[in-house]
C-alpha cells in the first residue's frame, strides 16, 4: 500500500499536499481507491466553492456504492480535475498523481497539524 | 450467519464478503467490471451454495405443482426444466424459480436463497396426501458456470458427462446435478453437489481458466438482460403480468393456479403498471435501486428504480421501474433524480444487451 511521505492524511482517507498552501492538491489514498475498486463516476465541486474541514465536497462512485469525499482542510476550491468527469480511471491507477481531485487555497494551515503524517496513516490503515 | 462450503477458498482469493440472505457471500474478488467482462467474453464461476433446492414427489405431483406455479408443468418431459413463478392469492410474486421434471412423479426446484423458508412454508401448507416435500437446501453446494467457453471447458474436464440441453437437468453417476440454465444471459450451467465435492469442482474450474465471480457481477450481468431480481423487481405487490413475464404464465392450462383470478382480470382489463427498462441517455452517476424516476421535465415523480447499475458492457447506466403503461412505452423520455440533480434517460426495449 502506497503512502507517500510528504503528504498528510485524513482518517477518511483523503490526502493533501501541504507544500503550497495557496494551491494544496487533494486526492484519495491508495488504500481508499483499493477499497472502492473500479471508480466509475466522479462528482466534483465547482471552482470557487468554499469548504470546511470535514465537509463532504465530492462523491466517488464504484459499481456498488456512492461514497462521500471529505475536505481535509478548510478553504476555497481553486482548481478541479475536470478530466476525471470523462475518465475517472486515474483515481484508481494513479491516486497521488493524475488521480488528484481538487486544489484548495487553505484558509487555516494549522488544521493540517491534526491530520496524520505518513507513518501515522500507515498505522491507521494497517 | 451461514457460511458457504467454499468460504475458505473465497478468503484465500481475497474476496470481499458481505451478508446476503443470511449467508456470508463473495460480492467481488478482482473487481465487478473485470468479473462481468470475464463472463461475457470467456468464463466465470459463481458460488451459489446459498440457493435453495427442493424435491417434490408423489403420484399426482404434476397436477399439484400446476395448481401452485404459473407456467404449465405439463409441457415438461423428463429431464426438462422451465422458469416459473409462485404467486400469492392476490397474484403477487412470492418467488421465481426453475422447476425441473426428473420423472412424472419427481421434480427438482431451485429457488432464491432469500425465499427458502417462505417457499417451504407455503408449499407445506398446500401439501396433500401422497405428495412428499423435501427441503434439500442444506445438502447441496452450488456453482454457476457461465460464459461462452462453459461448454468447451466442461467437455475438457468431464468428457464423459454430457451437459443437458438448454433448461435441462442431468444427474451424473456420482450424484452431481447439472442444470443447463443461468442468470447471466451467457451459455452455461448450474452445478450442484455435496458440500465436500463442490470445493473440488470450484478448484478444477479455476484451474481450467474460469474466473471467480461474485454477486456484484451476477447483478450487473442479469440486469443487462433484464432478468428480474426477487425482492427488487419482483415482489408480492406486483403480478408477473405487470413485470412483463406473461410468457411464463399459462392462463389457459388445465389446472387453475393460485393467483390466477387476478391475472385473468389484468389480462381482460390491462395492467395499471408495467416494469420498464430504463437507460440513461448521457453520462451520469450510476442509477441505483430506490432513485426517483421522473418525467422529462424532472419535476414530477413517475416511480422509482427497482434495480439500477452502471452497465459494464454498455458503459452507461441502466435500471428498471414500474411505471404507468403510458409512461412505459419504449422511447418515452424520462429523468432520474440523483442527489440534487436530474439526469436524462429513456424507456428502451428489453433486453439492454
Amino acid at each position: 500500500m502506497d503512502v507517500p511521505d510528504h503528504l498528510r492524511y485524513a482518517d477518511s482517507h483523503e490526502w493533501i499536499d501541504p507544500d503550497s498552501p495557496e494551491t494544496a492538491t487533494v486526492g484519495i489514498s491508495d488504500h481508499a481507491q483499493a477499497e472502492l475498486t473500479d471508480v466509475v463516476y466522479m462528482e466534483l465541486p465547482e471552482v470557487g466553492r468554499t469548504v470546511t474541514k470535514g465537509e463532504a465536497f465530492a462523491v466517488v462512485e464504484s459499481v456498488k456504492a456512492a461514497n462521500d469525499i471529505y475536505a481535509p482542510a478548510s478553504g476555497e476550491i481553486v482548481e478541479v480535475n475536470e478530466a476525471l468527469a470523462e475518465a475517472p480511471e486515474p483515481v484508481n491507477e494513479d491516486p497521488y498523481g493524475a488521480g488528484w481531485l481538487v486544489k484548495i487555497k487553505i484558509s487555516d494551515p494549522s488544521e493540517l497539524e491534526s491530520l496524520h503524517d505518513a507513518g501515522s496513516y500507515r498505522e491507521h490503515v494497517s | 450467519m451461514l457460511r458457504s462450503p467454499l468460504h475458505s477458498r473465497h478468503e484465500e482469493l481475497g474476496a470481499r464478503l458481505l451478508p446476503f440472505a443470511g449467508w456470508e457471500m463473495p460480492i467481488q474478488y478482482d473487481g465487478i467490471v473485470a468479473e462481468h467482462r470475464a463472463v461475457r467474453n470467456e468464463l466465470g464461476v459463481f458460488d451459489i451454495s446459498h440457493m435453495g433446492e427442493f424435491l417434490v414427489s408423489g403420484k399426482d405431483v404434476t397436477e399439484w405443482l400446476n395448481g401452485i406455479l404459473t407456467n404449465d408443468v405439463r409441457e415438461l418431459e423428463d429431464g426438462q426444466g422451465q422458469y416459473t413463478l409462485m404467486l400469492n392469492e392476490a397474484g403477487g410474486v412470492i418467488d421465481d424459480l426453475i422447476l425441473y421434471r426428473e420423472a412424472k412423479e419427481r421434480y427438482f426446484l431451485v429457488v432464491n436463497a432469500s425465499k427458502i423458508e417462505q417457499d417451504e412454508a407455503w408449499l407445506k401448507r398446500k401439501l396433500r396426501d401422497g405428495i412428499v416435500f423435501e427441503n434439500q437446501s442444506a445438502e447441496w453446494g452450488g456453482l454457476a458456470v457461465q460464459g461462452p467457453k462453459s461448454t468447451e471447458i466442461w467437455n475438457q474436464l468431464e468428457p464423459e458427462i454430457p451437459l443437458p440441453n438448454r433448461n435441462g437437468i442431468f444427474r451424473s453417476g456420482a450424484g452431481a446435478i447439472l442444470c443447463r440454465t443461468g442468470y447471466t444471459g451467457e451459455d452455461g450451467f448450474e452445478l450442484f453437489d455435496t458440500n465436500a465435492r463442490i470445493g473440488e469442482w470450484f478448484d478444477q474450474l479455476l484451474a481450467a481458466g474460469a474466473k471467480p465471480c461474485g454477486l456484484g457481477a451476477r447483478d450487473t450481468l442479469r440486469l443487462e438482460k433484464c432478468y428480474p431480481l426477487n425482492e427488487s423487481d419482483l415482489d408480492e405487490e406486483h403480478t408477473p403480468l405487470e413485470a412483463g413475464l406473461g410468457f411464463f404464465v399459462k392462463l389457459a392450462k388445465a389446472e387453475p393456479f393460485v393467483g390466477q383470478d387476478v391475472l385473468l382480470g389484468q389480462k381482460a382489463n390491462g395492467v395499471s403498471s408495467k416494469l420498464a427498462a430504463i437507460k440513461m441517455t448521457g453520462k451520469s452517476p450510476p442509477p441505483r435501486h430506490g432513485y426517483e424516476v421522473r418525467d422529462e421535465s424532472g419535476e414530477n415523480q413517475l416511480g422509482e428504480l427497482t434495480s439500477g447499475s452502471l452497465s459494464p458492457s454498455l458503459g452507461i447506466g441502466i435500471g428498471m421501474a414500474y411505471l404507468a403503461p403510458e409512461s412505459a412505452k419504449p422511447g418515452t423520455p424520462l429523468t432520474i433524480a440523483i442527489r440534487d440533480r436530474v439526469f436524462p434517460a429513456e424507456v428502451v426495449k428489453k433486453p439492454f444487451l
